[in-house]
């Protein structure tokens, strides 16, 4: 315990320096060999497996599990890759428990389903510590793709086109590759700085050409990529917030849960990083449940989530849920903001409890808050975009947009679950649907 | 990738795997879905002469032994040979061959020990375009009651007889396949040989009886109240058709007959061991059965990426590179002395090792009362049964003891030269080195 443990207001330090270290370890830890022997064995091998349909990226999930039940986990790592290229990260991120292990048989009937997640990981490990990458690039076309953004959706393009032998430029505002691998992601899903070794590996292919601190709309304009590329790709996620539209919404302390989180991602010392005492986070997703999860890591003594409706309409899985409150964060659904208090800066918020019908049912809560953490959801930014289709970019097949030429993919583009792995299957596709277009 | 291209006695198949003749290659539908599958080849399911088919039970022809979770070791049933119409085979086997010239059709075959039923069906196989003809001599239940299958096989005299017709009367290499039910493997394979085989495959089923049912006192599968025994096959067979497979490969009369292994073969990892010990390729059934078709794809990129890892770049680099070490109990080096060594980092602490030690072998491993299990080097015989039983790979192994060193068993040193029982003083037939 620190002097500062108790202390009121955004402060940093309120934990013994060794407990940084403790709280942001993996949060699944790696299967050794044993481990993965075991935990392969129990996969049946089905047939047309629920796990491989439930897969946004389509892994064949029986053959990499069998490949590592018989001894080749680099071959089990190729069959994932060839799918996925980001398979380490999503054997990290991905909401397993609400997408192949939700469906496995055995989850099914036992409640217990074969740990795909930390198998995936057990695989695309044990390759890429070789150091060595499993493509190799096509003849050169002398074709030429811009990407735009460089987060999953791509990077998974750019790795496909320029495995088709095509030369790729990514651009991206922010000043590393990653997009939200890089400041998005909970510390303890991707610890170690996997983020960057995976870039670096994926780049190994060759062929990709990184502009980063380049972005659309400032640096460069969709017009001159069409003029200067034979193909454009845009993965360029979801830049901005949505507002509370509150009053007193501008008091100090008051931020965006993503900037929390993408300063405590580029933390190099997480003991340096200020938190509030009490922390208030207002939404029900997964960026939500990060915020509060790591405000609560780094030392605020009071964390808690309010969500408008009720559990079942999270956006958080159970899993995720659970994950909150095993570390301490209270979770509050039925709960409206409707005033923030405070002197200056934030000292507490006021919520109306609503019902079913999200009608104020006249009972309030209010509660103590040093600092509140804004995650209701991320929109898209941009000007001269493609058609939208709702607030996304509106796209048909394999991410082709209302332009010529122009493709999208990943959070920005409508349709499909925003999730890291879905990005990167929308990445690929839109690569490969290029990939024919530019070799007619 | 390496390339797993094979060739076998002159029939090329882009990789090594073939599926077994059974029921995964028993039609049309089945053989052109293992072929999208990946499979290499196929040996058809066996054909009978012309006219009506045989017929099969209609109770369960199956039983099956299974190890933890359910999972299929031993497959034990009572099929015969195909009982769809020879001609139906035949235009289905045409067809195929047609669409998939790239894969190795060969059509295994079973008729009356009669010269003239193996020249009539030689013709109409050849006409189809199949690459080769396998001889079932090995079904062991129903066929060998009419004379067939293992009552040929288990008759070396008979093998070579109708191999010797076949040969005469076609131009398709000729496939033995030979029955596991007979005290000396070598046998009918030197009679395949003398016959004018092209190739020897094995091992077909093994006479089995899978399991009695204590409520109607019958064998399993039981029809109407009544049993009878069956073929085994599956992962537990694997063993004894290995140790066949090496026989005949060891053999300096039949060394040079290229051998087709059969029996078991699940994984990439067991078809690299049945060639090493001297199969050209292998031919798969039950996995297929459990699994389904899709298994030959961690087949075929498991081999791969062994054959990477080696440096071997053909399927052929692996066939017969470990028959050199297979040798004889008297040829083994007596003066190699290990010892089992426990990694207390490892270890779990069951105390199975030393149950197993202490009750049924040489009691040389000591439990602590914190359950800490160590080896009495002083007793220890590196039997490996301790290594065998223990639940965690790794966690017991054996250390070989470096020349000069003093077994503490014996009190007498680690001699450095290899030296063998048949020169060992307490062999009364040993021969003296010359002097
Ligand atoms: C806090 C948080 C936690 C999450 N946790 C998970 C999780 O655990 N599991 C999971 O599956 N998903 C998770 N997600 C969702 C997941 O991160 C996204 O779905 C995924 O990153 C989308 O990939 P993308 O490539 O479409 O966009 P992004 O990852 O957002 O990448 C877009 C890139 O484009 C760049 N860019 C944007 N505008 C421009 C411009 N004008 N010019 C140039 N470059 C630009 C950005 O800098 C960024 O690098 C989380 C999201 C958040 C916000
Ligand atoms: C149901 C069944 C039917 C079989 N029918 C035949 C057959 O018609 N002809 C034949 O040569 N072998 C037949 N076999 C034997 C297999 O071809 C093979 O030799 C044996 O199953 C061992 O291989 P495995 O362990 O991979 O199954 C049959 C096996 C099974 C299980
Ligand atoms: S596998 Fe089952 S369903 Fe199919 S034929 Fe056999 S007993 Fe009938």
């Amino acid at each position: 315990m620190t002097e500062k443990a108790y202390a009121a207001g955004i402060q940093s330090g309120r934990l013994p320096q060794t407990d940084y270290a403790a709280n942001f370890t993996d949060l699944h830890p790696a299967l050794d060999a044993h481990e993965a022997a075991v935990a392969a064995d129990r996969c049946y091998f089905c047939h047309d497996a629920p796990c491989m349909t439930a897969c946004p990226s389509d892994i064949d999930v029986p053959l990499f599990i069998r490949q590592i039940a018989t001894g080749t986990p680099e071959a089990a790592a190729k069959t994932i890759f060839e799918q996925n290229i980001l398979g380490g990260m999503c054997a990290r991120v991905c909401p397993t428990e609400t997408l192949c292990e939700e469906v496995c048989v055995r989850e099914v009937a036992e409640g217990k389903p074969v740990e795909i997640g930390r198998l995936q990981r057990y695989a695309t490990d044990t390759l890429m510590a070789r150091g060595v990458h499993p493509f190799t690039r096509a003849k050169a076309t002398g074709k030429r793709v811009a990407v735009v953004g460089a987060g999953p959706a791509g990077l998974s393009c750019a790795h496909r086109l320029a495995m088709k032998g095509h030369d790729v430029v990514t651009y991206d505002a922010r000043p590393k590759p990653g997009g939200l691998n890089e400041y998005g992601i909970a510390s303890y899903k991707a610890p170690e700085g996997f983020a960057q070794a995976e870039v670096d590996w994926l780049m190994k292919v060759g062929g990709i050409t990184v502009e980063n601190g380049k972005a659309l709309g400032r640096d460069i304009t969709l017009d001159g990529l069409k003029g200067d590329f034979d193909a454009v790709f845009l993965g360029l996620g979801l830049g901005g917030v949505n507002a509370l539209s509150l009053e007193g919404e501008d008091k100090d302390g008051i931020a965006d849960a993503v900037d929390f989180i993408a300063d405590l991602r580029q933390a190099s010392d997480l003991s340096a990083l200020p938190i509030g005492r009490d922390v208030v986070v207002i939404g029900g997703g997964m960026t939500a449940v990060d915020a509060a999860v790591q405000a609560k890591l780094l030392g605020a003594l009071n964390v808690t989530l309010v969500y408008r409706r009720g559990r079942d309409r999270m956006n958080a899985s159970v899993f995720e849920q659970d994950l909150a409150a095993s570390k301490g964060v209270r979770i509050v659904t039925h709960a409206v903001p409707v005033a923030v208090k405070g002197n200056g800066a934030v000292r507490e918020v006021v919520f109306d409890y609503v019902d079913e019908a999200m009608q104020p049912t006249g009972a309030q809560l209010t509660l103590p808050a040093d600092q509140v953490f804004r995650a209701i959801g991320q929109t898209l930014v941009g000007d001269g975009l493609p058609d939208l289709e709702g607030r996304k970019i509106a796209v048909t097949g394999a991410g082709r947009t209302s332009i010529a030429g122009v493709w999208a993919g990943g959070d920005c583009a409508a349709g499909g679950d925003d999730l890291t792995v879905t990005a990167v299957a929308e990445g690929r596709d839109a690569a490969e649907d290029i990939h024919t277009a530019l070799s007619r | 990738m390496a390339n797993l291209a094979s060739d076998f006695v002159g029939i090329k198949s882009p990789n090594p795997f073939w599926l077994a003749s059974a029921p995964p290659s028993d039609k049309e539908y089945n053989v052109r879905r293992a072929f999208e599958a990946g499979w290499g080849g196929v040996v058809w399911k066996t054909l009978g002469e012309e006219g009506p088919p045989v017929v099969n039970v209609n109770g369960p022809r199956y039983g099956a032994i299974f190890g933890a979770d359910r999972r299929l070791l031993g497959l034990n049933n009572i099929e015969l040979i195909t009982d769809r119409p020879l001609q139906q085979n035949l235009r289905e086997i045409k067809a195929v061959k047609r669409d998939y010239p790239d894969r190795a059709v060969v059509v295994s075959l079973m008729v009356p020990c009669e010269e003239h039923a193996w020249k009539a069906i030689l013709p109409v196989v050849e006409e189809t375009g199949a690459d080769g003809i396998e001889l079932n001599f090995g079904c062991p239940h129903g066929m060998s009651e009419r004379g067939m299958g293992a009552a040929v096989g288990q008759v070396p005299e008979y093998i070579e007889m109708v191999t010797r017709w076949c040969k005469q009367n076609t131009r398709m290499p000729v496939i033995v396949k030979l029955t596991p039910n007979i005290t000396d493997i070598r046998q009918p394979a030197l009679a395949a040989q003398n016959g004018g085989a092209d190739a020897v495959s094995l091992i077909n089923t093994i006479n089995s009886i899978t399991s009695v049912n204590l409520d109607l006192f019958a064998p399993e599968p039981t029809i109407d109240g009544k049993g009878a025994h069956g073929g085994y096959c599956g992962p537990a067979v694997k063993p004894i058709a290995l140790n066949m497979v090496a026989e005949i490969a060891r053999n300096p009369e039949t060394a040079a007959l290229p051998i087709s292994g059969i029996g078991g073969v699940t994984t990439w990892r067991d078809a690299a061991e049945f060639m090493a010990l001297g199969a050209g390729n292998v031919q798969v059934c039950t996995a297929a059965m459990t699994y389904g078709f899709k298994v030959v794809q961690e087949m075929i990129s498991g081999l791969s990426q062994w054959m990477d890892e080696k440096g071997l770049d053909s399927t052929s680099q692996i066939t017969r590179r470990a028959v050199p070490n297979c040798s004889d109990w008297q040829h083994l080096n007596l003066n190699y002395i290990a010892k089992a060594k426990i990694s207390q980092d490892d270890c779990i602490k069951c105390g199975r090792c030393y149950a197993a030690c202490e009750d049924t072998s040489h009691q040389a491993i000591a439990m602590s009362e914190d359950r800490t299990f160590t080896v009495k080097d002083e007793e220890c015989v590196a039997c490996n049964l301790c290594v065998n039983v223990c639940p965690v790979e790794g966690c017991i192994t054996m250390e070989p003891m470096a020349a000069g060193t003093t077994d503490p068993r014996t009190g007498k040193p680690v001699e450095p030269e290899y030296a063998n029982w048949t020169t060992h003083p307490n062999n009364p037939g040993r021969v003296d080195a010359a002097e």
